[in-house]
């Protein structure tokens, strides 16, 4: 502020409240960086006790000795639930954003955007509800199959809207050289425009999948949950968030370490995917750019 | 080449002429396939919504209003009684409080965000895009295990000591301090949107022209006056929209809240209480009614209900902000689709 000298300084009220003002912003990020802060540091403190070999690779143990039991059948159920999820909704995902940055123009494409926005800002419990009376009521049971289709109510939308940006960064001039040379649309969108997207796909795929992975609530009214290994994509089947809501509820302080050490490995995963997204997204864009 | 076109040429010109003609086929097969999932996508939507109503149908022919209005949630058969009052009290009151909370340092961060650049603003951007990508189970955790035992321990019984002394405003503060509570489920809650309500600030605070701001400063303006006179008028719609989406996003949160919050339909003036939201509810009942057609219809309308609700706040939302780019004349929100702006809670 060297200007400042020449005028006439910043007196009384109004440098008092110029200084409230630039405190309370530095207030705001001590608070945000501090919440933070203090659930990283817990998740990974309380967590670090459960990890094991008998956590990765064991079923949850008797009641007299929970402390040696694992959660296995919970990784592989997650595995199950996510990977059903993601066969369904990334192709579906991507074709849909195929129609919306290469085809789309007019009503039809601002309305399927309406309804991607639409059903992204939809709570996901109503995505469980959902599949809750259309599946798990109308079959009579509780499956991994059904969560999977849960996850997809949630994960299409997302693919689809997050593939279209990164479509629409795609140089036209690459669509014009492949058109001009006499490929089709179709090849020109499969073996160039899509390439050209790759890595910036992979993010919009990445984003996804780390929002499937964290999700409770759907999953909780589709695939319920089971203490043990499921392999049957038609029998109720556990899931890493499952176990640790069904842990915390219990009055058992070794089930507690237990569910602290699955919210460690399920935090770790998803951020990885989501910073993994963010590295990803940011050189795609100065490649693009 | 010579004036004639020989037999080979010929059959040259058409092989390529099918061959166009296949390709033009599968041209518009791939188009055709790509628009059947677009109106799938809508399909979807539309079925969904066809669907949970038809479910919940049962309870509002039954009930009717009273089911917005009752207070009593009884789902004992052949004494079934569903009134939905208790949980749309929880879900205002938490979001509510969530939105309060939030909505300030959000603001703030934004505006900080759009002030300092290099450096600082990179990694913040960062952080607060980590807070959005935590699943909503490990906040519910870390709710349960820390937050609840610290706020039963310390913040509750100095609230209620301080505020709770205070006539009227006092009967928020009031009553016993200890176990799950609409308070400890506020905070949670704020703590999972303040990244949206920063991302959508950021967004409509970076398209208010800058001249603006640089023009208040030459004249003298502190900071704090710039951004109240050149910078908060321009934004407030947006801000509000920005708010509206964050309250959206509360109110559909799900097991974060059904960890803290004691899962009691209950309405009291104490936010030191137990309670219920509408998806806490849906989440720890839905076992039982999976047998029994009229409390699962019971529960279809409560998600119904949540559905027009978070349906009414994004279109509110994106009204505002839309009259925000209309006062400035500039698209909000050209930045990459990030975590904050697709998690939405569960």
């Amino acid at each position: 502020m060297t200007m400042a000298s020449t005028l006439e300084p910043v007196r009384g009220a109004r440098r008092a409240k110029d200084i409230a003002y630039r405190v309370s912003l530095w207030l705001c990020v001590a608070i945000a960086m501090a919440t933070l802060g203090v659930i990283a540091l817990y998740v990974l403190a309380r967590g670090i006790n459960a990890l094991s070999v008998n956590f990765f690779t064991k079923e949850p143990a008797s009641q007299l000795h929970p402390e040696q039991g694992g959660i296995v059948q919970s990784f592989i159920g997650t595995g199950m639930i996510v990977g059903i999820a993601a066969l369904i909704a990334i192709p579906l995902g991507l074709l849909t954003a195929v129609y919306l940055a290469e085809y789309g123009k007019g009503r039809t494409a601002s309305a399927i955007r309406l309804v991607s926005q639409v059903l992204l800002s939809t709570p996901s419990i109503v995505a469980g509800a959902f599949i809750w009376t259309v599946v798990v009521v109308a079959f009579g049971n509780f499956s991994a199959f059904a969560g999977g289709l849960a996850l997809v109510v949630l994960m299409w939308p997302i693919v689809a809207r997050a593939t279209e940006e990164v479509l629409r960064l795609v140089p036209q001039e690459l669509r014009e050289g492949s058109l001009a040379l006499g490929l089709p649309r179709w090849k020109t969108i499969l073996r160039v425009v899509v390439p050209a997207a790759g890595a910036g796909i992979l993010t919009a795929v990445m984003l996804a999948v780390a929002r499937a992975l964290g999700e409770t609530a759907p999953i909780l009214l589709t695939a319920l949950g089971n203490d043990y290994i499921n392999t049957d994509p038609l029998k109720p089947t556990d899931a890493v968030p499952l176990r640790i809501y069904a842990d915390a509820r219990t009055p058992i302080e070794a089930l507690h370490t237990i569910a602290w050490g699955g919210a460690l490995v399920l935090l770790l995963a998803v951020l990885l995917l989501s910073i993994g997204a963010r590295v990803l997204s940011v050189r795609q864009q100065k490649r693009l750019a | 080449m010579s004036g004639s076109v020989s037999a080979d040429e010929l059959a040259g010109l058409g092989a390529g002429a099918a061959r166009a003609r296949r390709s033009r086929f599968i041209d518009r097969g791939f188009r055709s396939m790509t628009l059947l999932l677009g109106l799938a996508l809508i399909g979807l939507l539309v079925y969904m919504l066809i669907d949970l109503t038809a479910g919940a149908w049962r309870t509002f022919e039954q009930f009717g209003l009273h089911f917005f209005v009752g207070t009593t949630w009884n789902p004992v058969r052949g004494r079934e009684e569903f009134g939905a009052l208790p949980f749309i009290f929880g879900t205002a009151v938490t979001s509510f409080l969530a939105v309060i909370i939030a909505v300030p340092v959000g603001v703030g961060l934004a505006l900080f965000l759009n002030q300092v650049r290099g450096a600082l603003a990179n990694p913040l951007a960062v952080f607060i895009d980590i807070l959005a990508a935590i699943p909503s189970i490990v906040y519910g955790l870390w709710g349960l295990f820390v937050l609840r035992p610290f706020f039963d321990s310390t913040v509750e019984p100095f609230l209620a000591s301080t505020i709770g002394k205070v006539p009227i405003v006092g009967a928020l503060f009031s009553g016993k301090t200890q176990g799950p509570d609409m308070f400890t489920a506020g905070v949670i809650l704020a703590i999972m949107i303040l990244p949206i309500i920063t991302a959508v600030s950021r967004e409509v605070i970076a398209v208010v022209p800058r001249d603006l701001r640089e023009a208040a400063l030459a004249l003298g303006a502190t900071r704090w006056e710039s951004v109240r006179i050149a910078v908060l008028p321009y934004a407030r719609n947006g801000i509000v929209g920005a708010t509206m989406l964050g309250l959206g996003r509360a109110l559909g949160e799900t097991i974060a809240v059904a960890m803290v919050i004691g899962n009691v339909p209950k309405i009291g003036w104490s936010l030191l209480a137990p309670a219920a939201t509408i998806p806490s509810w849906i989440a720890s009942s839905f076992r039982e009614a999976s047998s029994v057609g009229l409390h699962r219809s019971a529960l279809l309308a409560l998600a119904v209900t949540l559905v027009i609700w978070s349906f009414l706040l994004a279109l509110v939302s994106r009204v505002l902000v839309r009259k925000t780019e209309e006062q400035i004349g500039e698209p909000v929100g050209d930045e990459p689709v990030s975590v904050a702006r697709l998690g939405a809670g569960g």
